[in-house]
């Protein structure tokens, strides 16, 4: 099972509260737990990655295990801890900054 | 008894103005959608309690959302279980995808060349004036989408883009299809305007389109003022007895038409300055108009601190200052152009928004305003909904 914790805004647009909690088929990569989330939650579809391009929307980063992996190739697999459940994957919107 | 729902979409969600006749006495009702900019929120006018609102975020993008129950509940359209599920069983969840037809093509872009169309968000949604299911999305980078399946899916009307669209060129605050209008007496005719692109018109329901921008004069803002398509026009209105009179207030210049768009004339008459965003028109009395003069495209707010709405009862060219009620200094809001609407009751409401984050009625006809919120985030759109 992955744990994945949502901005703040998805989780409403979601209606759900805490972090979620995924099978997701291997291999474990950011495209599968991204694939698994739009699966379960349809209408996030769109609001984490485009819809025909499937590219990270701009401010949107993807952490694990402290390390950002927003800039890796969608098909790299993620942390042993995340695939044990002993680490979230995060999916934050970036610093608004100002 | 009569009520009106007033429906206002803000830089940090949705509010609901709720009143009796009097239009008096106020319950608030929102943040909706809290902290997401809401550019539009519109009733169905065949079904009152069908009400559909643009979110939209710069993290997450573009959501529709949309109501059955007059506001007290929404969801994103097709966010049922049945409804999410394509017949292979994939989840759907397109209610917030707006891909340009085909090959999108390109517009101009600041540097003289041709840039990809992009999509934005959508700026305006126009329910069906006759079908629940129906609306249109006019969405920035300028373009039309439609639905007939109450928000699950949006397809374009892609023959707006091929008026011209290479020649189309984004100003600084972006170029959207921001005003649609539907004519009452024709379905197959609909008036849209873009900002930094012009006025448009299908005669077939929305297959092909033709500029209609003869008229308008841009000295200072196209190097051809009388450009066939360019012009940055603001908003257009009408009143459903007569589709083919049309009101424009342009960035510079208020315009009327009485031929549906053919050709255009200056009615700015004596206004203090005829820059501004809104323009609307009375309920009953077709030839009233309203307008809330700006000082500049440079300097966007009201002339002398003093906030006020004009009216011309004559379609333009005399207007009147209304100012009871309305701060006559120390104001220096905005009103944008979506943020004004008017009620059906007699004697007819009138309402704007500020970026302020007021919102003000006046429940006589413009003679006398009065704030119904004083403290909202900065107002982007205001429609009302007159209920039975």
């Amino acid at each position: 099972m992955i744990r994945v914790i949502l901005p703040f805004h998805l989780r409403k647009l979601a209606k759900v509260d805490g972090e979620l909690e995924l099978e997701v088929p291997a291999p474990v990569t950011v495209r599968a737990v991204i694939d698994a989330i739009e699966e379960s939650y349809p209408n996030l579809c769109g609001t984490i990655r485009d819809h025909d391009t499937l590219k990270r929307r701009p401010f949107i980063r993807f952490f694990a295990c402290k390390e950002d992996m927003s800039l890796e190739p969608p098909d790299t697999p993620l942390p042993e801890a995340v695939l044990k459940g002993e680490e979230p994957f995060l999916v934050v919107g970036a610093m608004a900054g100002g | 008894m009569s009520k009106v729902r007033v429906l206002v979409g803000t830089k940090k969600g949705a509010f609901i103005l709720t009143a009796d006749g009097k239009r008096k006495d106020w319950q608030v009702s929102g943040p909706h959608f809290a902290g997401w900019e809401i550019y539009h929120v519109k009733g169905s006018a065949a079904d009152p309690n069908r009400i559909y609102a643009s979110q939209s975020s710069g993290w997450f993008g573009q959501i529709i959302q949309r109501s059955d129950d007059g506001g007290k509940t929404w969801n994103t359209p097709g966010s049922s279980p049945e409804d999410l599920k394509s017949p292979d069983g994939f989840p759907k969840g397109e209610s917030n995808k707006f891909t340009y037809e085909g090959n999108a093509g390109t517009h101009k872009w600041y540097d003289g060349s041709q840039h990809p169309w992009e999509f934005k968000r959508v700026w305006h949604v126009e329910p069906s004036l006759t079908d629940p299911e129906t609306a249109y999305a006019g969405v920035e980078d300028a373009a039309i989408f439609k639905t007939t399946d109450g928000g699950k899916t949006w397809k374009e009307l892609p023959g707006l883009r091929q008026a011209k669209g290479h020649l189309w060129q984004p100003g600084a605050g972006g170029m959207a299809v921001h005003t649609i209008l539907l004519d009452p007496k024709n379905a197959n005719r609909i008036y849209v305007a873009i900002s930094a692109g012009g006025a448009f018109r299908t005669d077939d329901g929305g297959k092909t389109w033709k500029p209609i921008n003869r008229g308008l004069k841009s000295n200072f803002e196209l190097p051809d003022p009388d450009a066939e398509v360019g012009h940055c026009v603001h908003r257009i209105a009408l009143h459903p007895s007569r589709p083919d009179v049309l009101f424009m207030q342009k960035h510079w210049d208020v315009l009327r038409t009485d031929n549906a768009g053919d050709q255009w004339t200056e009615v700015s008459g004596n206004l203090p300055t005829d820059f501004g965003f809104p323009i609307d028109v009375h309920a009953h009395e077709p030839e009233t108009i309203f307008v809330v003069p700006i000082k500049s495209d440079s300097e966007h707010y009201p002339p002398d601190g003093k906030l006020r709405v004009y009216r011309s009862k004559t379609g333009g060219n005399d207007w009147e200052a209304l100012t009871k009620g309305l701060p006559q200094k120390d104001c220096y809001v905005n009103v944008l152009r979506d943020s004004m609407a008017v009620d059906q009751m007699d004697p007819c409401g009138i309402y704007f928004g500020t970026t302020g984050g007021q919102v003000y009625c006046s429940p006589d006809g413009g003679d006398t305003w009065d704030a119904i919120v004083r403290d909202l985030p900065p107002v982007y759109s205001v429609e009302v909904q007159t209920l039975k």
